[in-house]
C-alpha cells in the first residue's frame, strides 16, 4: 500500500477542431493516505471517473501530477503503477475460467506457478468463491452478477497492489446484491488496509465507505472531508444539496435584526415574507455581516419535525407523503419553496393535500451565499 | 419468440422449400449427369434417373485431367495460405481501426473501405505488371503472398465486431500487464472466434473456386489448382465429355459442401451477429 498524490491534476478534451475544448478535470489537488479508503462522488459529468482512469493511467494527464507512494507516475504505463481496477461491468475476460481471470495479472508478471495458485486459493477463500460451490473452474457468464464482482474483486486482490481503484463497482448489482459487496469491500479494506480509491455517484454508498468522501462537480472538488464532516458542515450549497437523501431543504429569504436578536425570514419569488425563524445565538455566529441581505437557509429534512403551531414554525402544503415503515417523508410547498419533512411519527396518506405546520430544529441550520452558494460561517 | 399462424407458417415454409428445391436443382442435375453414360447426357426428354449407374465416371473423370491430387494439394495449400493470411492480417488491421486511436484513423478506414468499390479487372493488368517485375509470374506468390495484406470486406467485418466488445476488457487487460499485443492475441482474438471463422471461410470458398487468379498467373500444370484443371478437362478433349466434367465439378465442390456442413452453425450465426452482437 501506498499514498497517492494528486497535485493541480487537469484533464482537457480537445474540442472538434481545436474548438470548444472541454474541461473534464479542473486542477484537482488531493492527498490520499497510505491505506486511507477515500471515495470520489458527484453527479455523472463531474469528472471523478476522468480523475481515477488518469490515476489508473488509462487516460492521459493534460496537466498537473500523479504520485503513487513516492514516485511520479505521469508518464508510466498501467502495468507499471502496481494499480489494480474494478469495473462497473466487471470487465472479466470471458473466455477465460474464475481461476485464469484472478491468475491472468500474476502470469504476466511471472510470478512462479506454486505463488499464483496459493495467493487465488487465498482470494477464492476471502471472497466466499469456493464454497458451497467451486466457482474458480467456471466461466464468468455461469456467474451471477455478485459472484461477477468478488471475481473482479479477487482479481484485484491477488495483485496485491499499491492501491485498489474502484469504478462505480456496484451500480449494476440489484438493491439488495449492492448492500452486501458494500459491506464486502468494506470488510475487505478493513482485512487489507490497503489505499483504496472509489469512485460512485451514490452518496449512501459513499457516506458508508469512506474514511474521506471528496465532492466533484465540474471538474473541481467541492469539499473533501470526514462523511460526518460533510454531513454537518458542508462547504457550499452544492455539497449540502448532494450529501443526505432526501436532500436538504432550501429557503431564500433575508437576515433580520429583532429586539432579542437575529431571525430569518423566508421570501417568496415575488418578495412577500410568508414566515419568520428566530435564530438562537448558537446559530448566528458569522451572520451578523450579512443583516438585510438575501441568503439562502438549508435545513435538512431529518431535522424538520411536524410541530403543533411552536414560534418559528412555518405553513405546509402536503402534497405526497411516502410511508417507508421506520420513517415518513412528507413533501409539501411553503409559500415559495418546496419542502421535505422526515419523521419518525408514522403520518397517513391522508394528509395529503392538508395543510400542517413543520418546525425546524434552529441548532441544525446552514446558511448559504445566494450568488457564491458558499456557506456562511 | 411468439408464434404465428399456422397458415401462415405453412406458407412460408412451402415458399422456403420451393426456393430451396430450385437452388438444389443444377446440383442434383451435376451429381445426376456424373453417373450417366455420356450419350444419355444430352437426352431429351431429360432423365433424373441414369439407365445404369457409371461410377467409374469419377476415377476416369480424375485421369483425364491430369495428375488430379497434385491440383487438389495445390487448391488446399492455396486455401490453407490464403485463410491463414487472411485471418491474421484482417484480425490486426481491424483491430487498429476499431481499439485503438489515432489521428485520421476514420479516414484511413475510409480509403480502405473504397478499395472495395475496385473491380478486379480493373486492377488485373496493373497487378500483372507488378508481379511480372517482382518476377513471380509462373510462381504460386500472386495467389498467396496478397493474402497477408489484409483485405478490405473482411477487415471491415472483423472491425465491426471488435467494436463490439467492450473497451473495459482492454482496459482491465492493460491494467493487468499486457501489452497491446497480447490484448490483441490473448484477449480479443479469442472472444473474436465466431467472426474470425466467418473470415476464415469465406476466404476458404473464395480462393478454392478463384479461377481468374490461378488462370494469369499460373504458367506450369504441375502449379494448377482444382478450379483451373476443370477448365482444362471442357478444352482439350474435342466435345466437352459433360459427364467426366460434371464428375469432376462434384468432387472439386464436395470439400466446400463437407467443410459448410460441419461448420454452418458457426458460420451462419457469425454472418448474423457481426456487427449486431
Amino acid at each position: 500500500m501506498a499514498k497517492v498524490i494528486l497535485e493541480n491534476l487537469s484533464k482537457i478534451y480537445p474540442g472538434e477542431r481545436g474548438r470548444n475544448p472541454k474541461v473534464a478535470v479542473d486542477r484537482v489537488s488531493l492527498e490520499i493516505a497510505s491505506g486511507e479508503f477515500v471515495v470520489l462522488v458527484g453527479p455523472s459529468g463531474c469528472g471523478k471517473t476522468t480523475t481515477l482512469r488518469m490515476i489508473a493511467g488509462l487516460e492521459d494527464i493534460s496537466s498537473g501530477t500523479i504520485h503513487i507512494g513516492d514516485r511520479c507516475v505521469n508518464d508510466t504505463p498501467p502495468k507499471d503503477r502496481d494499480i489494480a481496477m474494478v469495473f462497473q461491468n466487471y470487465a472479466l475476460y470471458p473466455h477465460m475460467t474464475v481461476e485464469r481471470n484472478m491468475a491472468f495479472g500474476l502470469e504476466l508478471r511471472g510470478f512462479p506457478k506454486e505463488e499464483i495458485r496459493k495467493r487465488v486459493q487465498a482470494a477464492a477463500k476471502t471472497l466466499g468463491l469456493l464454497e458451497p460451490d467451486n466457482l474458480l473452474v467456471r466461466k464468468p457468464k455461469a456467474l451471477s452478477g455478485g459472484q461477477r464482482q468478488r471475481v473482479a474483486l479477487g482479481r484485484a486482490m491477488v495483485r496485491e497492489p499499491k492501491a485498489f481503484l474502484f469504478d462505480e463497482p456496484l451500480s449494476n448489482l440489484d438493491a439488495k446484491m449492492r448492500v452486501e459487496m458494500r459491506a464486502e469491500i468494506s470488510r475487505l479494506h478493513r482485512t487489507l488496509g490497503s489505499t483504496m480509491i472509489y469512485v460512485t455517484h451514490d452518496q449512501t454508498e459513499a457516506m458508508t465507505m469512506a474514511d474521506r468522501i471528496v465532492v466533484m462537480s465540474s471538474g473541481k472538488v467541492q469539499q473533501n472531508d470526514t462523511p460526518m464532516n460533510l454531513y454537518h458542515r458542508p462547504a457550499n450549497r452544492f455539497v449540502a444539496g448532494f450529501m443526505g437523501s432526501p436532500p436538504m431543504n432550501f429557503f431564500q429569504g433575508r437576515l433580520r435584526r429583532t429586539h432579542s436578536g437575529l431571525e430569518f425570514a423566508e421570501e417568496t419569488p415575488e418578495g412577500r415574507t410568508s414566515w419568520v425563524l428566530p435564530l438562537t445565538s448558537g446559530s448566528t455566529s458569522g451572520l451578523a455581516s450579512r443583516m438585510d441581505k438575501p441568503v439562502v437557509l438549508g435545513i435538512r429534512p431529518e431535522h424538520i419535525s411536524p410541530d403543533a403551531g411552536g414560534t418559528g414554525s412555518f405553513e405546509v402544503e402536503v402534497d405526497l407523503v411516502e410511508p417507508m415503515g421506520a420513517e415518513t417523508l412528507v413533501y409539501g410547498r411553503t409559500a415559495g419553496h418546496k419542502c421535505i419533512c422526515r419523521t419518525f411519527r408514522s403520518e397517513g396518506k391522508e394528509l395529503e393535500g392538508r395543510k400542517m405546520r413543520f418546525l425546524p430544529d434552529a441548532s441544525r441550520l446552514h446558511f448559504f451565499d445566494v450568488e457564491s452558494g458558499q456557506a456562511i460561517s | 419468440m411468439n408464434r404465428r399462424h399456422p397458415t401462415q407458417e405453412a406458407i412460408t415454409f412451402a415458399l422456403l422449400l420451393a426456393f430451396g428445391f430450385l437452388f438444389l436443382l443444377p446440383f442434383l442435375w451435376m451429381v445426376s449427369t456424373s453417373l450417366k453414360p455420356l450419350e444419355e447426357t444430352m437426352k431429351m426428354p431429360p432423365e433424373w434417373i441414369p439407365s445404369s449407374f457409371q461410377w467409374h465416371n469419377y476415377p476416369d473423370a480424375m485421369r483425364a485431367m491430369g495428375p488430379f491430387w497434385t491440383f487438389a494439394g495445390n487448391s488446399l495449400l492455396l486455401a490453407g495460405l490464403n485463410v491463414v493470411g487472411t485471418v491474421l492480417s484482417s484480425a490486426w488491421v481491424a483491430y487498429g481501426f476499431s481499439r485503438l486511436d489515432w489521428k485520421g484513423r476514420d479516414a484511413c478506414f475510409f480509403l480502405l473501405l473504397m478499395t472495395m468499390m475496385i473491380p478486379f479487372p480493373v486492377v488485373m493488368v496493373p497487378l500483372y505488371t507488378l508481379f511480372r517485375d517482382l518476377g513471380w509470374i509462373g510462381t504460386m506468390k500472386p495467389l498467396w503472398v496478397p493474402s497477408f495484406l489484409a483485405g478490405a470486406f473482411n477487415v471491415f467485418l472483423l472491425r465491426q465486431f471488435f467494436l463490439t466488445l467492450p473497451r473495459d476488457l482492454s482496459e482491465a487487460a492493460r491494467i493487468d500487464g499486457c501489452s497491446e499485443f497480447r490484448i490483441f492475441w490473448q484477449v480479443i482474438l479469442p472472444l473474436a472466434k465466431p467472426a474470425l471463422l466467418t473470415v476464415a471461410l469465406f476466404q476458404f470458398l473464395a480462393t478454392w473456386n478463384d479461377f481468374l487468379g490461378p488462370l494469369i498467373f499460373l504458367a506450369r500444370e504441375s502449379h494448377f489448382t482444382l478450379a483451373l484443371a476443370l477448365q482444362a478437362l471442357q478444352s482439350t478433349i474435342s466435345g466437352t465429355p459433360w459427364h467426366h466434367l460434371m464428375a469432376a465439378s462434384t468432387l472439386v465442390v464436395a470439400p466446400v459442401l463437407v467443410l459448410f456442413f460441419f461448420t454452418q452453425r458457426t458460420f451462419i450465426r457469425g454472418i448474423a451477429t457481426t456487427g449486431l452482437k
